[in-house]
């Protein structure tokens, strides 16, 4: 090989490898990992089938709530959250007919909410103001419809 | 290698392959206007057409018809260029390839018009569309097996007549690619075959919704590649030739692209991180595989400057970037691939970020990420075939590039390039903002966040609308001209104004190549090991611990 090849090589692969540790290392030491939850769900069954029997807010500790969401083509259940400023929210989600997205603009929630599969996320809201709660796989003629709000007061 | 005689015949099949190729463009490029300005708000569609619809014609004619169909009309022309015209058995199973992927691209592309199958290019589950369009799409992969085994023939048939010898750099490269092709296809195959066609008929009542999506990713990301393999056999072997130099490496060209088959099939994962039902490490896993594939990317930027370089040193530049002026910038057939290699720099750049574990969640199913592939297959591996055509097509007709039709190709070149800028930016930034891929024109009920992408200069889906009109004109230039260069372009009249197939040779400072490249079993063995550890235990996983399937559902 020529001298500038192997340099070339060498500090492509440096590179590559100084990627590769960042993301491990904020996956595993930070836990900033990707949504990846494991629990699976009927389909067909959801509206019978605990917690999305009962879709809700609950409040869980002081500024922590949980959030029991189905989504459906073209909604949330429930819609329009509000939460005080500096609450931390857990969704528990999932998806009554077929793949959805749960995106909400200017956070890092972005997560795909599969028909059968249980999706969770965890974020804190410190910032006020209204966000923007869309879906962002396609779902269907209505899918430019699917959206609702997040209010942090 | 030049001494080798045309063959009308094989000629004739690669124009069959590209002018269904040119058809595509022609038809996507109009969904694509569409597309930009319905987002932009500067057009509503009549009743009859769903935004969906198009978008679905727009990647299946685009991402899957154009890029296949080009693909095979110029890997036919260059190992019937290299190795030898095709056997007649060989070519008689070309033809048969291209008639088995002809039906059933339009069996698909008539189920798409008919609205019975607006469920985008990647077909997710479970939506679902009519039987006709997933049996389409199965043709169309059963016929590129067909008329890659075709190629493979050649091929071997070349290493048994002239054993012992190393085989030319186009034909090896040609190879890899369909081996890439032929691993990556099976997976999407089984999918169609045994899920998603019985499903669809209503033989099966469920369908295993995650393991559709990982088996398509399996296929989803190689399929990248098999786009940029036969990109970077131009840069690789056609490039030094246009410009005057010689291949750098034989041996480095051949590494590469071995390494593409190694590392570019097992990390469909990075495009499900954000799905559940993966656990992390195995998502983390192919993250990893996934930055490997980076490598023979770089050599490959490596080894074309190095060409530039040498060659500009050749022919008397100076100075550190003195080569850079050396290059034939109003020459076509360089130009067109050369704006493609500087969309790639970004471009890469921007492929490291979607595969990056946590900044995927940033950008996924953003427009970011339609940004982010209109500046890698959709310009670098575009506009080099692009370039190629201005070339291929009078070779294969015996016809001319007159320095009219060059100057005609350079302005379709620029009007690419300056569309697909102001396009893919604009993409890039009202995807960080949060806009969502595909989806027709929303303000949400008027959200703030949502009005917001209709202000700035590059966070403005009109932007999107205005580069795309620029493309959309660029796109009906090429198709015109394609049609020009095959049927009424001036005739060459003898060997010396006949426009040639450019074969770059290798340097002689080159080393040799060591034999092991060329030992497929032992690559193919290779991959499948990397596959099985990278998918074995969360696919098995997937079909012991699935949930009940979903049954099919029309949205639409
Ligand atoms: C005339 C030139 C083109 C224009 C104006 C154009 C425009 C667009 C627009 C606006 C979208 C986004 C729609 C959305 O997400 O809602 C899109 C999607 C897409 N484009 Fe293009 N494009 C062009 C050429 C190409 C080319 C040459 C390719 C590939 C070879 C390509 C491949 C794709 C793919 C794969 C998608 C995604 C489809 C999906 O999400 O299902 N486009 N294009
Ligand atoms: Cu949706
Ligand atoms: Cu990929």
């Amino acid at each position: 090989m020529h001298r500038s090849e192997k340099v070339w090589l060498t500090l492509s692969f440096g590179m590559i490898m100084l990627f590769m540790l960042a993301t491990g290392y904020q996956s595993y030491a930070l836990e900033m990992g990707p949504p990846s939850n494991m629990e699976t769900i009927d389909p067909q069954k959801v509206d019978q089938t605990a917690p999305f029997d009962n879709p809700g807010v609950k409040q869980i500790g002081d500024n922590e709530y949980e959030v029991v969401m189905t989504l459906q083509v073209f909604s949330f259940n429930p819609g329009k959250l509000e939460f005080p400023a500096g609450s931390t929210v857990h969704f528990t989600l999932t998806s009554k007919d077929v793949v959805h997205g749960f995106q909400v603009a200017n956070t890092n929630i972005n997560a795909m909410v599969m028909p059968g599969h249980i999706q969770k996320i965890t974020q804190k809201f410190d910032k006020p103001g209204e966000y923007l709660v869309l879906c962002n796989e396609y779902c269907g003629a209505g899918h430019q419809m699917m959206a609702t709000t997040i209010t942090v007061k | 290698m030049n001494s080798v005689v045309k063959s009308p015949k094989d000629s004739k099949l690669s124009m069959s392959y590209l002018t269904v190729g040119f058809i595509a463009v022609f038809i996507g490029a109009i969904c694509g206007l569409l597309q930009g300005l319905v987002r932009g708000g500067v057009i509503e569609l009549p009743s009859f057409i769903n935004y969906y619809q198009l978008l679905t014609a727009h990647g299946v004619l685009l991402a899957l018809v154009f890029t296949t169909y080009f693909i095979y009309g110029l890997l036919f022309a260059g190992v019937s260029k290299t190795m030898g015209a095709l056997s007649d058995k060989a070519r008689s199973i070309g033809w048969i390839g291209f008639w088995v992927m002809t039906i059933g691209t339009i069996c698909s592309t008539i189920m798409i018009i008919l609205g019975e199958a607006s469920v985008l290019y990647t077909f997710y589950a479970p939506l679902k569309a009519h039987p006709l369009y997933y049996i389409g799409l199965a043709l169309v992969v059963v016929g590129s097996w067909i008329g890659g085994a075709a190629m493979l023939m050649h091929y071997s048939g070349w290493r048994k007549k002239n054993s012992g010898k190393l085989s030319p750099l186009f034909g090896y490269m040609t190879t890899a690619t369909i081996i890439l092709w032929i691993v990556c296809t099976i997976g999407v195959a089984i999918s169609v075959l045994f899920q998603f066609i019985p499903w669809s008929f209503g033989w099966a009542d469920r369908i295993n919704v995650l393991l559709s999506r990982t088996l398509f990713w399996y296929f989803g990301h190689p399929l990248v590649y098999f786009w940029l393999l036969p990109a970077y056999i131009i840069w690789y072997v056609c490039i030094p030739k246009i410009i005057g130099g010689k291949v750098f490496s034989d041996s480095l060209a051949r590494l590469s692209f071995v390494l593409f088959i190694l590392f570019s099939i097992p990390v469909g994962f990075h495009h499900q991180l954000t799905e559940s039902g993966i656990p992390e490490g195995w998502k983390f896993l192919q993250v990893v595989l996934t930055f490997m594939v980076i490598t023979p990317s770089l050599m490959t930027a490596f080894s074309l400057f190095a060409t530039f370089e040498t060659t500009g040193r050749e022919k008397g530049a100076r100075g550190l970037f003195g080569w850079l002026k050396k290059l034939p910038y109003n020459d076509v057939r360089f130009f067109a691939p050369f704006m493609g290699m500087l969309f790639f720099i970004p471009g890469g750049a921007g492929g490291i970020v979607n595969a990056s574990h946590q900044m995927n969640t940033v950008i996924h199913n953003t427009l970011w990420v339609v940004g982010h592939f209109h500046i890698t297959v959709g310009t670098p591996v575009v506009l080099t075939f692009f370039g190629v055509t201005y070339w291929l097509v009078p070779y294969l007709t015996g016809r001319k590039l007159t320095p009219a039709l060059n100057r005609a190709g350079m302005i379709q070149t620029i009007l690419w390039s300056v569309g697909m800028f102001f396009m893919s930016t604009a993409m890039h930034i009202l995807g960080l903002f949060g806009a969502p891929r595909r989806t027709a024109y929303s303000t949400y009920q008027d959200n703030p966040t949502a009005l917001e992408w209709f202000h700035g200069f590059f966070a403005h889906y009109t932007t999107v609308a205005l580069g795309g009109t620029i493309l959309f004109i660029a796109a009906m230039m090429m198709v015109y001209l394609f049609f020009h260069l095959a049927f009424f372009a001036p005739k060459a009249e003898n060997d010396i104004e006949a426009t040639e197939f450019p074969i770059g040779e290798v340097a002689e400072h080159a080393y040799t190549t060591p034999r092991i490249l060329e030992n497929w079993k032992v690559w193919i063995g290779i991959v499948v090991v990397l596959i099985l550890i990278a998918y074995t235990i969360p696919v098995t996983d997937m079909i012991t611990h699935a949930p009940a399937g979903s049954p099919p559902i029309r949205t639409w």
